[in-house]
């Protein structure tokens, strides 16, 4: 009985709707969360697995050395290597060195099975293709990006030296 | 025959001095509950478009007006086009009645809450025209949704009004704001307390406003009554419903918290600090009250079903009405004071007007 008397007396005073304005107004006042986008961006992890690239040496000799795990390791097939004897030294480079990133799946076993570091994921995770053909990384393309971005790999890379 | 032109001219510019910053403040009460409903949830808003994203309604103007008007095949071309004038026009005539301050009023007429009531009625015609002409089952499915729980809730409505007729004992809505004279206690929503929340549940769901927006019910029936309408149509329904908000909102603040008078009125020091306030701001800044609880309500409140809705209609809004109004009927008979002391109920139409 009593029970019944102080539930209909708290539907009709509308309790649990005011509760309700009440969260919904001290929200009002709360911090706002919005990021404002192309100027700001999300912090995102060193370990973040976004756009490819190779990288060089500090003096400027490229790392890679056409061993091919990265190509054999490719769970997507995306990565294709053709390598010979470089002709000025004789050392075993590649002549070509493509990912498609249509087929990549950025899952980051490239850089994990890369013997000297070379092939690396980068945070970059803002790019696009205008153009059919565009999506096929060359060796060219990929060491750009990576002259481009050195220091923010490198920082990156030793963030996470403790934990490779 | 001139003397009867300069009248007419006279109240053609009155008209578009009541419209344009009515329309105004339509704009701007989009972007308003664009930027309540954000901070509500936690975001700021738009903020692109202008300073504080303060020029996004015209923006939001512009895409709408050059957006091309699609007309389906399949809909009746006339009455398709004719629905949204249908639901905005009323929302705008409505506001000949409305007082703004003393004595500053289109039509001062002696019938003013009779002609409020009928003309709100008439809105849903565009709604129901609209869903019928678009010959689209959620467009009909809305409407008929719409027409059902307007009239229901008109009922419920209609008693509160009938309340503040008692209380008031007049229908001209100058003479009900000054019956509400002396102070923020003689307004009306202390006696008609329970009138006030059973008017403004009702007018919530007139303006199909959630938590009752069953008629537009976007995640059921698509955008409900309007789904087949692209560009300014569409625009229309869209300012045809947030002038309703304002008016619902005015009425309101005109019916239960005295209109234009201020809130400090016979208070000593307060009385005469606030004195210079104009009664068309506090009618401004009450009604702005009304609206922000309206954008509120929105976003705290999910929607009802439709069986819930009617059920709270007509088992409980009406007959909380009919018990208030016999026990207004009570403490006017017994002149229960400061509301209905005897020389209160006196004051007459013609008292104020003479």
């Amino acid at each position: 009985m009593i029970s019944k008397l102080k539930y209909y007396l708290k539907t009709i005073l509308l309790v649990e709707l005011f509760q309700g304005l009440w969260l919904t107004g001290k929200y009002f006042f709360s911090k706002k969360v919005t990021l404002q986008f192309p100027e700001e961006n999300t912090p995102t992890s060193p370990r973040f697995r976004g756009l490819l690239a190779l990288r060089r040496y500090p003096n400027g000799e490229e790392r890679c050395i056409a061993c091919k795990l990265c190509e054999a390791v490719c769970p997507a097939l995306a990565i294709t290597i053709e390598a010979e004897p470089r002709k000025s030294d004789g050392q075993r480079r590649t002549t070509s060195y493509e990912i498609d990133l249509f087929k990549c799946i950025y899952c980051g076993f490239c850089e994990e099975s890369c013997p000297v570091d070379s092939i690396v994921v980068t945070k970059n995770m803002h790019y696009h293709f205008e153009e059919r053909g565009q999506q096929i990384m060359t060796k060219e393309k990929l060491l750009a990006i990576g002259d481009k971005y050195e220091a923010q790999i490198a920082a990156d890379k030793t963030l996470d030296e403790p934990y490779r | 025959m001139i003397h009867d032109i300069f009248i007419l001219i006279y109240t053609l510019i009155k008209v578009v001095l009541i419209t344009l910053p009515l329309l105004l403040f339509v704009a701007y009460l989009t972007y308003l509950e664009r930027k309540i409903i954000g901070y509500i949830q936690g975001r700021i808003g738009p903020n692109r478009v202008g300073i504080y994203g303060l020029a996004q309604p015209f923006a939001d103007f512009f895409k709408l007006l050059t957006k091309e008007l699609i007309i389906p095949t399949a809909s009746n071309r006339y009455l398709f086009l004719i629905a949204p004038v249908l639901a905005l026009v009323p929302a705008l005539a409505a506001w000949a009645v409305i007082p703004f301050s003393e004595g500053l009023v289109l039509s001062n007429i002696n019938a003013g809450l009779l002609y409020l009531f009928a003309i709100s009625s008439l809105g849903v015609y565009g709604i129901l025209i609209a869903g019928w002409a678009s010959n689209s089952k959620y467009a009909l499915l809305g409407a008929m949704r719409s027409a059902a729980q307007t009239i229901s809730y008109e009922i419920a409505m209609g008693f509160a009004f009938v309340g503040v007729l008692m209380a008031s004992g007049t229908l001209n809505l100058q003479d009900i704001v000054l019956h509400q004279q002396g102070g923020i206690l003689h307004w009306f929503w202390i006696p008609l307390l329970p009138l006030f929340f059973v008017y403004w549940v009702s007018a919530v769901a007139e303006t199909n406003r959630a938590p009752f927006d069953v008629a537009e019910g976007e995640s059921e029936i698509v955008a409900g009554f309007h789904v087949e309408y692209s560009g300014m149509t569409f625009a229309i329904f869209f300012m045809a419903e947030y002038a309703n908000m304002i008016l619902v909102s005015a009425i309101a603040a005109l019916l239960f918290l005295g209109g234009w008078l201020s809130p400090f009125e016979n208070i000593p020091v307060l009385d005469a600090w606030f004195d210079w306030v104009p009664g068309f701001a506090w009618l401004l800044l009450k009604t702005s009250g009304f609206l922000f609880l309206l954008i509120w309500l929105r976003a705290t409140f999910p929607r009802y079903r439709y069986d819930q809705i009617m059920r709270l209609g007509w088992k409980v809004l009406i007959p909380i009405t009919i018990l208030w109004i016999v026990v207004l009927g009570f403490s006017i008979e017994s002149h229960l004071g400061p509301w209905f002391t005897e020389e209160r109920m006196a004051i007459t139409h013609d008292t104020f007007v003479g």
